[in-house]
């Protein structure tokens, strides 16, 4: 078999493969239930039940949605060029420490201490995917090795210094950081509910990265880019600029989700602060088809998944990894189905 | 500095290396295959996760020890194939794809252990390899205890780094491999089908992951972790770069790295562990794979097609 570019696809061509893989990824969902002897529809029914059936759901998906836009959006940009930023869960880490560092040992009054630890916690996350960006265009060192193998190198930094000169000493020994004052942290967006100005600014840096891809010539060249890079650099597009630019955006944004989730709603830094939303970024970001307000849409969508699973695993007897299963299909089912909606198959 | 020569003239400090490195020596050895055809394959991780779970589980289940090897093993080409299918005619990012495998193969061994035991906080153990009498060599003094107290899992992941050396490099299929991933459309000129090449390659190279992961739960260990790969497949693609695509650098590579963990280990142990926190030493294995890729960067002879897919009829 071989594949052939369809030069014009039909509505037909755009709408039913993608449709087939929501489809084939409820099969597989409904077929994983039935081996755990659960009731599909009836698990499907808690799932949704539990992500979007009541406003303390709909808050707490809100709220994992968060982190998830932030890596997710971290992911859409740098995966636009071709630049392979495995790196998130890292880049966010290193943005939470920055938070907790400005935040608590700076003793600065609360609205000077929120923009500064944003700040810092961006500068962190960009410097940490400038390094393997730099091996990469100057040695040609794969990126996807390096930034992975960074998220272990720092997973175990953090594990230090929340055991060592960054730990609370209030803790009862739980290796956590101190706590962030109050007027250091990110108010709730309406008061009552929980639902901080994390995510506001998630939406803000959403519709941000939408305006520099469509809008701006850093777009243009990112696209360029990661179209072709021969061709962007005959056409004159600084490549090495572009990619070093894309970095510093993309370890920004996964900075930005550890900074939201310390400042906005743990309040201090502990080893488990992200539930591989670095990771999960990646999935968010695929499913989105890398366009970033699609990255909301899946980000919530992902978020639910997680929420739902969750509060359905406490009901039915399903374990929880079925939400993993179930994105993870969804992602090789819909990259699949992408590809078909632009190629036919053809014998030969 | 005595702790150092302490531990290198202590024979448990061999055989750890020896320990260590096995899972690392069978899927570097699956992922350079994979590569030599031209597919990187990121399901490493994950591939080695689910080997893990299902050698184990077969075990635990009632099979002898060499079945679960074989179930790990068949788990693993499964996985190959959908990476395969996926990457291969399709040609999809195998960036994506890889990484899509590992979130699912980790994830379905997760889930089928939970369902499987669905109460437990400790998981059961079974009787794992033992180590292997080879008569004579095993009674050395000191070198038989440092290098022939192995079991033969072990003997075997070195006997896969031989065949894969010799299959690669001695005949016609190994060249045909070879040339899948430099060339790929001299392959299909000589009649050849650079699919059915790639497909099998990225199949046998994953059934070696998930071996090196059944290591780990029927030898190195006698249960089922969460998070007991904990990122090994990640340095095995480390590895792969740094054997320059060739199984006896890959080996040797492999036996270093592991010679620094079992060190960092020991060390921990000494003075020096009383000085540095424990997370240094850990940080060492990781540190060292990203060293290594930097190091071998300017030398890299990496395979021309690497990464490219293959459409009959583009040019």
């Amino acid at each position: 078999m071989r594949l052939e570019p369809i030069a014009a696809p039909s509505h037909a061509r755009t709408l039913v493969p993608p449709a087939i893989a929501i489809a084939a990824t409820i099969a597989v969902a409904g077929l994983l239930a039935a081996m755990a002897g659960a009731n599909p529809l009836h698990t499907f029914g808690l799932i949704v039940k539990g992500a979007f059936g009541s406003k303390f759901a709909l808050l707490e998906t809100l709220n994992r949605a968060t982190p998830l836009i932030f890596t997710g959006l971290a992911v859409a940009v740098a995966f636009r060029a071709r630049l392979w930023n495995i790196g998130a869960e890292a880049q966010l880490y290193a943005g939470a420490l920055l938070t907790v560092l400005i935040g608590t040992q700076l003793g600065l009054p609360g609205p000077l201490a929120i923009p500064l630890m944003a700040l810092g916690a961006v500068i962190a996350g960009a410097l940490l995917l400038l390094g393997p960006v730099l091996l990469k265009t100057r040695l040609g060192v794969d990126e996807v090795v390096t930034t992975l193998l960074l998220n272990f190198v720092m997973a175990l930094f953090i594990s230090y210094l929340l055991e060592g000169p960054l730990k609370d000493p209030m803790g009862m020994g739980w290796p956590k950081s101190p706590s962030l004052p109050r007027d250091a942290r990110l108010p709730r967006i309406v008061d009552g509910l929980r639902l901080h100005w994390g995510f506001a600014l998630a939406l803000i840096c959403a519709a941000g990265v939408w305006v520099i891809q469509t809008r701006t010539t850093l777009g243009y060249e990112i696209r360029a880019v990661g179209a072709n890079p021969q061709a962007a650099r005959f056409a004159g597009i600084p490549v090495t600029a572009t990619l070093v630019k894309t970095a510093l955006l993309s370890g920004g944004l996964a900075a930005l989700a550890g900074f939201s989730e310390v400042a906005g709603l743990k309040g201090n830094l502990t080893t488990d602060l992200s539930a591989s939303f670095g990771y999960t970024g990646i999935v968010v970001a695929m499913l989105a088809l890398l366009h970033p307000l699609g990255v909301v849409v899946s980000a919530l969508f992902v978020a639910g998944i997680f929420v739902g699973a969750d509060s359905m695993s406490r009901a039915a007897q399903v374990p929880t990894y079925i939400a993993d299963l179930l994105l993870a299909s969804a992602l090789l089912f819909m990259v699949l189905a992408v590809l078909l909606t632009r190629f036919r198959v053809v014998r030969g | 500095m005595t702790d150092i020569v302490d531990i290198l003239l202590s024979a448990s400090f061999w055989a750890a290396i020896l320990r260590i490195a096995s899972p690392l020596i069978f899927a570097t050895m699956g992922e350079l295959i994979c590569e030599r055809a031209g597919v990187l394959n990121l399901g490493i991780e994950g591939i080695m996760v689910f080997g893990a779970f299902a050698g184990w589980m077969a075990v635990y289940a009632g099979l002898p020890l060499w079945g679960g090897v074989a179930v790990a093993m068949l788990a693993g080409m499964a996985f190959g194939a959908l990476h395969g299918v996926l990457t291969i005619p399709f040609g999809l990012s195998q960036h994506v794809v890889g990484l899509g495998i590992t979130m699912l193969a980790t994830a379905a061994a997760y889930y089928a252990y939970r369902l499987a035991l669905p109460e437990v906080t400790n998981p059961p153990r079974i009787t794992p390899f033992q180590p292997l009498h080879i008569p004579v060599l095993s009674d050395l003094p000191w070198l038989g205890q440092a290098l022939f107290s192995q079991t033969a899992l072990t003997w075997a992941g070195f006997a896969a780094t031989g065949a894969t050396a010799l299959v690669l490099f001695r005949t016609p299929l190994g060249l045909a491999v070879r040339a899948a991933g430099e060339n790929p459309q001299a392959v299909e000129a000589q009649g050849l089908s650079v699919t059915a090449i790639r497909m099998g390659a990225v199949i046998v190279g994953s059934g070696l992951m998930a071996v090196g992961g059944a290591f780990l739960t029927m030898s190195a260990f006698s249960s089922f972790f969460f998070e007991m790969v904990n990122g090994r497949g990640w340095i095995c693609i480390a590895l792969v770069v740094f054997g320059a695509w060739k199984p006896g650098k890959a080996l040797l590579g492999a036996l270093l790295f592991a010679g620094f963990d079992a060190l960092q280990i020991r060390l921990q142990q000494t003075g020096l562990g009383q000085v540095v926190p424990y997370q240094v030493f850990l940080m060492i294995p990781y540190l060292l794979s990203i060293l290594a890729l930097i190091v071998m960067s300017r030398r890299a002879e990496t395979p021309a097609a690497l990464m490219t897919p293959f459409n009959r009829g583009d040019r």
